[in-house]
């Protein structure tokens, strides 16, 4: 059973990490796209 | 894994997404990104600004993701050494699954990716230098044999030559001697490490050369190893691949290498009261040393090709 300061820390980890998670697919998204664009001119 | 039940189990509370960026080990990583980065602009020819930035993010993520399996593996062993005791998997701040997951995931990624968008010799190489070091060195060779360090050598010697080879597209002996550099600096680099740590490694059973050999052997291993460092780091130069700038550098820094490695070659320690400081300084050298010899390879590049120098 968590104590509520456990819960608190729980809601806080699993946010930052979804956010960082985020972040990562974000950036990928762009990645991939700048890497897209320059392959189409080789 | 070796057996990671004494570590601690429990693990309540969610893993801080910090201590999946520790298990990469950041610190190496940052060598790591250096040379391969060294590597990626020494090389003749041109490589689109994106297209480089994806080769460096891909050595970065396979050295993280190799980190990564490293510590998973290495669980109950970091947890009986004060040096590693804190990192997140023997502190019990991450189920070592998660860890496991985490490792294979990134360095399929890296390879995948660098394949893709950059050069697939390079992601051969890449995929090649994770199982090197995830599998051939950390669970095979560590364990059984004191020269692990020398082979281990090799893992860490794969970037600059992955980054050579991600502009040029082929293996030519100047990717082979950058590779071979970082494979003759590792042994001195880390024995002398070993050898203010040692009593770590006798502890949990990693046959260390001053461990299974003794100091003796060990200080005259690190003295061959960095004589050997003084040719071969400046044969860039003999073979006309550098210009002078990298050659003088080069030949300067490994000779301020071997004159940091003859006291620790030379002396016995004096027992547990003994400071061990040629060792450290050797150390903290040895690792200025691969900067500044990458720094300089970079530099000798820029020199020649704007034309400063002939």
């Amino acid at each position: 059973m968590m104590t509520p300061e456990e819960k608190a820390e729980t809601k806080k980890r699993q946010k930052t990490r979804n956010l960082v998670v985020g972040g990562g697919l974000l950036f990928f998204v762009f990645l991939f796209y700048a890497i897209t664009i320059v392959r189409m001119g080789d | 894994m070796t057996a990671t039940a004494n570590t601690k189990a429990a693990v309540n509370l969610p893993a801080d997404w910090r201590d999946f960026f520790a298990l990469t080990k950041p610190r190496v990583m940052s060598l790591v990104i250096f040379t391969g980065l060294c590597g990626l602009l020494a090389a003749p020819g041109t490589i689109h600004p994106v297209i480089g930035f994806t080769a460096i993010l891909c050595i970065a993520m396979g050295a993280g993701g190799a980190a990564a399996l490293n510590q998973w593996w290495e669980a109950d062993i970091d947890a009986g050494m004060k040096r590693t005791a804190a990192r997140p998997l023997p502190s019990g701040k991450i189920k070592p699954i998660d860890a496991r997951d985490f490792g294979i995931g990134l360095s399929s990624a890296s390879v995948v990716i660098m394949g893709v968008a950059v050069d697939w010799l390079a992601a051969a190489i890449l995929g090649f230098s994770v199982i090197y070091y995830a599998v051939i060195y950390t669970i095979w060779l560590k364990p059984r044999t004191p020269q692990n360090i020398v082979i281990g050598g090799g893992a860490g010697a794969f970037p600059p030559m992955i980054g050579w080879i991600a502009v040029t597209g082929d293996v030519t002996i100047m990717p082979v001697l950058l590779f071979a550099i970082i494979f003759f600096w590792t042994p001195p680099h880390f024995w002398a490490l070993a050898l203010f740590v040692k009593t770590d490694y006798a502890k949990v059973g990693i046959p260390m050369l001053p461990v299974v050999a003794g100091e003796r052997v060990t200080r005259r291993q690190i003295l061959a190893y960095s004589a050997f460092l003084v040719p071969l780091a400046v044969s860039p130069w003999i073979i006309g691949a550098t210009g002078a700038i990298y050659g003088i550098a080069a030949l300067a820094l490994t000779l301020a290498f071997f004159a940091f490695s003859i006291p620790v070659g030379l002396r016995e320690s004096s027992g547990d009261n003994d400071d061990m400081k040629p060792e450290k300084r050797l150390f903290a050298f040895s690792i200025l040393y691969l900067f500044a010899l990458f720094a300089v390879l970079v530099v000798d590049r820029v020199a020649a090709a704007q034309g400063w120098i002939a």
